[in-house]
């Protein structure tokens, strides 16, 4: 079994995929769970505790924006953890109210820099490109056995 | 350790969220189930979880999709009943996905049946600079 990013780490298309392999999804959720029971946060990740911007200072300069330390506070360790990856490329969702660009470019050049197997893709449009979808992410899968 | 999951049905799918809570029900285990519009959202330990994820999974295998929460469900911090309504955190990445499913249904399904994938349709490339050169020269000479 292997760790398997995905990204945007909350997507439920590739960490249902990764699952069905047998593999283990590593999705933002799991991150969360951890601190939902922590005593002293109100609504993590919104809150943070005093070491959670030690973690992010890890992955990004003290001058970059702080939600981009915040967003690596809880995506670095999952970097660090990942064997392998798959990133969804140029989504709507990743920008905007729900996502980060200068996270997702951080998040792929460490990725990238980390030297492990690693998927990028687009979501699909239509059947043709669902199929190929599908197929290139189970490839990938298997291959990583 | 308690675990949460998302269960989302595709739109293509004939499996009805309280036809997924009825089969939770009848496995007779210890978990909490709370019927959605898109599906379920079931809380307990992680490995009576595991063992029903799969269970859940065979009812439809390529319409049935299963992700990770962070929130157990009602959870007074993300429920919108104690937040004054409006979407949740997290409902508009789910929307989206949500359009993309059956898509993604029909790549299962094709997969399953062994069906041969369609070739990669090559994309669209900007001509290089000595391309344009030689289609100047072929277009004015």
């Amino acid at each position: 079994m292997v760790k398997v990013m995905v990204y945007p780490p909350t997507s439920m298309i590739l960490a249902d995929l990764v699952e069905r392999t047998g593999h283990e999804a590593l999705v933002v959720s799991k991150e969360v769970r951890k601190k939902v029971n922590t005593p002293g946060l109100d609504s993590p990740p919104l809150n943070m505790t005093p070491e959670d911007p030690k973690k992010g200072l890890k992955y990004a300069a003290v001058d970059v924006p702080s939600g981009v330390r915040g967003r690596m506070s809880l995506l670095g360790p999952m970097i660090e953890e990942a064997d392998a990856a798959i990133v969804i490329r140029g989504d709507d969702c990743t920008l905007g109210c729900t996502g980060c660009a200068r996270t997702n470019e951080l998040t792929r050049f460490l990725l990238k820099t980390k030297r492990i197997p690693l998927l990028e893709l687009k979501y699909p449009e239509d059947e043709f490109q669902a199929k190929q979808f599908v197929h290139k992410i189970r490839e990938f899968l298997e291959g990583l056995n | 350790m308690k675990s949460t999951k998302y269960v989302v049905t595709s739109q293509d799918s004939d499996v009805l969220p309280s036809d997924i809570a009825l089969k939770i029900y009848e496995l007779g285990r210890e978990i909490n189930v709370k019927e959605t519009c898109f599906g379920v959202i079931i809380d307990g330990d992680e490995e009576e979880i595991e063992a029903t994820v799969k269970e859940i999974r065979a009812m439809d295998p390529s319409n049935i999709f299963i992700k990770d929460r962070g929130f157990p469900p009602g959870d007074p911090r993300r429920c919108r009943g104690h937040r004054g309504g409006g979407a949740r955190p997290g409902f508009y990445m789910m929307q989206h996905e949500s359009e993309i499913l059956p898509l993604i249904s029909r790549g299962l399904d094709a997969e399953a049946k062994g069906e041969e994938v369609p070739p990669e349709i090559g994309t669209k490339k900007r001509p290089s600079l000595e391309e344009m050169e030689e289609m100047i020269k072929e277009e004015f000479s």
